[in-house]
């Protein structure tokens, strides 16, 4: 009994130092591969104490568990973590209310209610775990729609299934597990109902927060199975998950300026529409925008073709470009210019450039474009930090991995607070794909949904290049201020095409 | 034992919370899925539950090995993967990339 508690604490110091490890890019891999011997470690230990290792059909279901596991864990591409972790995080709530499941009905104990209270909430937080991640993939691989879908009465369903499924465990765990063995098919019902009503009403860029939460729930289902079939490890390393799923939740909620009602409520859209019905200034600064942003819209139709036929002559006939910017009077004519002209200008006399790069980036799949943005700024002696806002991306510090993945360096990739510092300091900022999280709106427009959301704020620099695909509103539904700033240039369209135009300018007008 | 075991979820939560609140965001997401991977241990219930199950069960308890296996392998694999592409390069590396 002491051997086994000091084994098992033993194998949580070591899920906790990799935990430790993990705080450091340069020390993270090796707190992984602790985390992952402690976890062998463990099952070696279980493998013996219940004397399975000799059993082939044991085996069996362990390779295929393996297999399938490295299969996924191999294939997935990094713009799709978020839902590798959240299938994962559905396999590991199912097994959970699995095994709690199991040891109630299967191997016979007798208990009282401390025993199958815990059973009965590792049934349900096992299974709407599942559900909810099952759901929160399809949306994130784009099976299931995106926007929020909200049926008729939806948060009247959610609250009766929530009082429906509270009563159903309270009932499990009384009776000495006779209930319990009735009960169980209703609260998996009900629970899988409630996960999936759940995950449906939350919308794409608020994925962030929901896979956050399932991560959590995924630990407590882990650590409530613990705690009925009274093991050590399975308790103390389902806390640990359960508390940083709720650690990384509240950090997406503050970074998002929503709080957990409302992004699992679904409450974004009311919000909008209550903000330009409600409030007159809202409404009419918001029809403003819409106006600008439907001439510039048609500017941009106009332009766009003159525009692609600019860049592509200007290749050949480059000096005749340099022989103009270098005549004086004519460098006010930025009119004459074409944006990615003027962008490219701004990039080549900037001693410090900082990116703001937005998931639209990684929906462009411009990254590679990026990082050779990047590697030409540096080669040409320019300062070049990108600033990654908290929720850029589907999952929390998804842009980090979508960034080191190209390979860009990361001493490079700036936190919000340390980048808002230095942004006065820019001479040039180029945002990509970034729309709500630099929207200066959420600074000052106070009946928007954003109002009061950390923001990166990109208006303080010199000059702002901002290449978006539309100058449409983010997720939020917030018209963005910042395009109508003077120090703005905007470049619409593709972004892996307009970063690549814009590199060939740059690089061919040096 | 009860005592013991919610002793072990209150400083697990605790030392826990002190740990990773010190992640920094560069690392969120590699920490999201090593954390998931944790989230398998559950297999060392599943371990347990398929050794004392009767034999026509064998099946159901085998579902939770094998759900429990994909998220221990797939988790720890894919943490890896992501943090392998955190490492700094060395200038000779990147000259010939």
């Amino acid at each position: 009994m002491i051997a086994e508690i000091i084994f098992g604490a033993v194998i949580i110091a070591g899920f906790l130092v990799g935990l430790r490890l993990l705080q450091s890019p340069r020390t993270a891999l090796w707190g992984n591969r602790l985390g992952a011997c402690s976890m062998v470690v463990g099952i070696i230990y279980a493998l013996i104490a219940f004397e399975v290792a000799a059993d082939p059909v044991f085996w069996l279901f362990i390779l295929f568990g393996l297999a399938l596991g490295l299969l996924l864990g191999g294939k997935v591409k990094m713009i799709q973590m978020p839902q590798a972790v959240a299938l994962l995080n559905g396999s590991g709530g199912a097994a959970s209310a699995f095994v709690a499941v199991g040891t109630v009905l299967l191997s016979v104990e007798t208990g009282n209610w401390w025993f199958f209270l815990p059973a009965a909430l590792a049934l349900a937080i096992g299974t709407l775990t599942f559900f909810g991640s099952i759901v929160a993939a399809g949306k994130l691989q784009n099976w299931v729609a995106q926007q929020p879908v909200q049926l008729p009465g939806h948060r009247s369903i959610l609250m009766l299934l929530l009082i429906l499924g509270v009563v159903l465990v309270a009932f499990s765990s009384t009776g000495q597990g006779a209930l319990f063995g009735q009960l169980w098919p209703f609260t998996l019902l009900v629970f899988a109902l409630y996960g999936i009503f759940m995950a449906l009403r939350v919308g794409g860029a608020d994925m962030p927060v929901l896979i956050s939460l399932l991560n959590a729930f995924s630990g407590m289902a882990a650590a409530v199975t613990g705690l009925a079939v009274q093991h050590l490890i399975l308790v103390g390393a389902g806390a640990l998950v359960g508390v940083a799923g709720l650690i990384l939740t509240g950090i997406m909620c503050r970074a998002m300026n929503r709080n957990l009602k409302n992004v699992l409520g679904g409450f974004k859209a009311a919000h909008v529409t209550a903000g330009g019905t409600d409030s007159a200034t809202a409404g009419v600064s918001k029809e403003v925008a819409n106006h600008s942003g439907k001439s510039m819209a048609e500017e941009e139709l106009l332009e766009k073709p003159a525009a692609e036929e600019k860049v592509e002559t200007v290749f050949p006939g480059l000096t005749e470009k340099l022989n103009r910017e270098q005549r004086p009077g004519e460098e006010t004519s930025a009119l004459a210019l074409s944006p990615t002209e003027t962008a490219a200008e701004i990039l080549g006399k900037a001693e410090k450039v900082i990116i703001v790069p937005g998931y639209g980036m990684a929906v462009a799949q411009a990254q590679q474009q990026v990082k050779e943005l990047v590697d030409y700024l540096e080669s040409q002696g320019t300062e070049t930090i990108m600033a990654i806002h908290p929720v850029a991306g589907r999952m929390p510090g998804h842009m980090n991995v979508l960034l080191a993945e190209v390979g860009i360096d990361y001493d490079k990739l700036w936190e919000m607070e340390q980048a808002n510092q230095q942004f006065p300091e820019a001479d040039a900022v180029l945002v990509v794909g970034a729309c709500d999280v630099v929207n200066p709106a959420a600074n000052s427009a106070e009946d928007t949904p954003i109002y009061g959301m950390p923001i990166l704020e990109v208006d303080q620099a010199s000059r702002v290049i901002v290449c978006n695909l539309d100058d449409q509103p983010g997720y939020s539904g917030v018209p963005n201020t910042l395009y109508q700033q003077e120090h703005v240039v905007a470049i619409w369209g593709d972004a892996k095409d307009n970063i690549e135009n814009l590199y060939i300018l740059l690089k061919s007008a040096r | 034992m009860l005592l013991l075991l919610l002793t072990v979820l209150i400083i697990s939560a605790l030392l826990g919370y002190w740990v990773i609140s010190k992640v920094p965001s560069l690392l969120h997401t590699p920490l999201m899925s090593g954390m998931n991977a944790l989230s398998g241990v559950t297999i060392l219930g599943a371990i347990a539950i398929f050794a004392l199950v009767p034999r026509e069960y064998i099946v159901l308890a085998g579902i939770a090995l094998v759900l429990a296996m994909v998220n221990v392998a797939g988790g720890f694999y894919v943490t890896e993967r992501m943090l392998r592409m955190f490492r700094k390069k060395h200038p000779e590396q990147l000259e010939k990339e």
